[in-house]
């Protein structure tokens, strides 16, 4: 167990002192003379321990290393012994499965995927939360009726699930029923059921960026095709971001991708392109207008955006030039506010703050910051509109 | 001997049960490019460059051939397109850390592979893991070992075994395919422990202390005999 997870730690150890108690674990077993424990091993905190030989290395008590795979782990597992390696909600579903039947759990879900799955729903969702559902159910169902759609009236972009090397799945396939064969068509995974759901704002190309840069520090580092493939496409990905991007960059993503999923030694290795695949083959509108037009489409990567103030809309209320951080505006009462564009550090503050009834301030990306206004027409006349 | 039968490009081989395709491979003579692999030491799967195909009960796949197990009836490639393709990226990734290693070279000339086709890292180990498993399983020191993770491990000498084991022994030295691992040495020795007169006690940061807090006249003498061989150098310490 993580020992990044404090309460669940205490409540596991609570739960596994209760069943003692009541005689259902330890030793002689309700005088059937069968004797099981029950063992807490709490891990140090790596990402790849979750791989199966990774942790049983890590239990080993050796540094969590992924081992080759090529002898399964019920022959040769933990302490080289046949093991038998699950995840706690597999687990969990065999105390329902020994008292319902076969029949019962298999009465629900897809054809290759029965039972239900609980999906870890966050991101730009109303309602977010752990949520199980039937295997089978639509991402439109869950994410629009559990999740209660995307707030502020944004559009629905794309959504991520599996966890960090999962994929991101685009509007258009909505539709799609939630199952392991499923989801890995879409060039996603079930994974660790997180579902991470993205509007419009989101930048597909730097969502791919944050997931290598994550899966880049959480890799072992002993094989190549992961640390060295990895440590090369965050650097390309973060190019693309910073407006960096050159033709070819795509192809050699690809390269990269490529070698990793087929040399990497584990599944970390072998999943960790999946948040560039799976946004490349469904925006790579986006990873072109980065790289071509130096332009953010989602207006979100910092160095390829501008924030301008509209001097139609401006009223000179000074909200912006107050909370402005770097002292970026200029202005006055009265006064058409203007961004100095060296002095902004793009940190969209005055975006934030512009009162929603002018929302002067507007994003730009990909084209040329228009001039300011000549000084003489800067000062905003009682407007005719005010009356109205 | 020779339980086992399969095939290595078009040619029938034999292993004994537990042979990985490599040593099969070594055995009989069939070159397969290899960067972590020595035969004294464990299979360690970490360069990827030994990848083969393999073509099992009409399934084709890829497995680095230096820890997958012999097995009867497959089929081995070791080179097609991809396989080649494969090496050639994990050859100019590697390169990135060490464009001048000689295997590297070599290999990246039969490959063609572009030296300077990813940015330049500052680090010039490849990460092979030869000093760390050679110490750990052949020497049986453990002076090295790789430490932190993902893109920021490297490797690292134990200044208080390195003190007392390295000088002798250094023969993980010719191993390393960077010249990495002895600019490593050099470094942690010129930190930690220095001169080969020195060599005899290690001051760890611990020792340093204890010794700083008892000094008082004549302590040298009656506590550590060997104090007046090494004064000059750690005098200097001291201060």
């Amino acid at each position: 167990m993580r020992q990044e997870y404090p309460l669940a730690v205490e409540n596991i150890h609570l739960a596994i002192k209760q069943a003692q108690a009541y005689g259902l674990l330890g030793e002689n077993i309700l005088g059937s003379g069968f004797d099981f424990q029950v063992i807490v091993h709490q891990g140090a905190g790596a990402f790849v321990c979750g791989e199966s030989t990774a942790l049983m290395t890590s239990l080993e008590g050796k540094a969590g290393e992924p081992r080759p795979k090529y002898v399964r782990s019920n022959v040769k597992g933990l302490w080289e012994k046949p093991s038998v390696l699950n995840n706690v909600e597999t687990w969990a579903n065999i105390p329902l499965i020994i008292n319902n039947g076969a029949d019962w759990f298999t009465s629900v879900g897809t054809d290759s995927s029965k039972g239900t799955k609980i999906f870890s729903l966050v991101g730009k969702i109303t309602n977010t939360g752990l949520v199980e559902v039937p295997m089978g159910m639509t991402l439109k169902e869950i994410i629009y009726d559990i999740g209660g759609g995307i707030p502020a009236g944004k559009k629905f972009k794309a959504v991520q699930t599996g966890g960090p090397s999962g994929g991101c799945i685009p509007e258009h396939l909505l539709d799609l029923q939630v199952g392991f064969d499923e989801l890995t068509k879409a060039g996603s995974m079930m994974g660790s059921g997180g579902m991470i759901v993205m509007d419009e704002d989101t930048c597909m190309v730097d969502v791919a960026r944050y997931f290598i840069a994550f899966l880049t520090d959480e890799s072992c580092g002993k094989c190549v095709p992961c640390r060295e493939g990895l440590r090369q496409m965050h650097r390309i990905l973060t190019n693309i971001t910073q407006g960096k991007g050159k033709k070819g960059d795509i192809e050699l993503l690809e390269e990269l991708s490529e070698t990793a999923v087929e040399a990497s030694l584990c599944a970390l290795g072998k999943s960790a392109p999946n948040p560039f695949l799976s946004t490349l083959r469904y925006f790579r509108d986006e990873y072109e207008a980065h790289i071509n037009d130096q332009r953010c489409p989602a207006l979100s990567c910092k160095q390829l955006i501008s924030f301008y103030i509209d001097p139609d809309k401006c009223t000179g209320c000074g909200t912006c030039r107050k909370q402005c951080p770097a002292d970026a505006i200029d202005g006055d009462k009265k006064l058409i506010h203007i961004i100095d564009q060296d002095k902004c550090t793009r940190c969209g503050t005055c975006f934030e703050v512009c009162p929603p009834k002018f929302s002067s301030v507007i994003k730009l990306s990909g084209e040329p910051v228009p001039d300011p206004v000549p000084e003489q027409e800067r000062t905003i006349r009682k407007k005719t509109k005010e009356k109205g | 001997m020779g339980d086992i039968q399969f095939e290595i490009d078009g040619k029938t081989v034999t292993a004994d049960p537990g042979m990985t395709v490599l040593e099969a491979a070594q055995k009989e003579g069939i070159y397969i490019p290899t960067l972590c692999h020595h035969e004294k030491l464990e299979p360690f799967g970490g360069c990827r460059l030994c990848i083969v195909e393999v073509e099992d009960r009409g399934w084709t796949k890829y497995v680095v051939s230096c820890v997958f197990p012999a097995a009867n009836g497959i089929i081995v490639r070791t080179r097609s397109e991809k396989v080649d393709r494969l090496r050639k990226t994990i050859i100019e990734l590697l390169m990135a850390h060490a464009p001048d290693a000689p295997d590297l070279v070599k290999l990246a000339k039969e490959y063609g592979a572009d030296p300077d086709r990813y940015e330049r890292s500052a680090s010039f180990c490849i990460h092979c893991g030869l000093c760390v498993r050679y110490c750990a399983e052949v020497a049986g020191k453990h002076a090295i070992g790789f430490v932190d993770r993902g893109i920021n491990k490297e490797i690292s000498f134990v200044p208080e075994i390195a003190a007392k084991e390295c000088n002798d022994c250094k023969e993980c030295f010719d191993l390393c395919p960077t010249s990495y691992l002895q600019a490593a040495f050099v470094y942690t020795q010129a930190l930690s422990f220095s001169a080969s007169r020195c060599r005899q006690r290690p001051r760890s940061y611990a020792s340093r202390t204890a010794l700083s807090k008892d000094m008082e006249p004549g302590w040298k003498t009656k506590k550590y005999p060997a104090f007046r061989r090494s004064f000059k150098c750690r005098s200097n310490y001291l201060r």
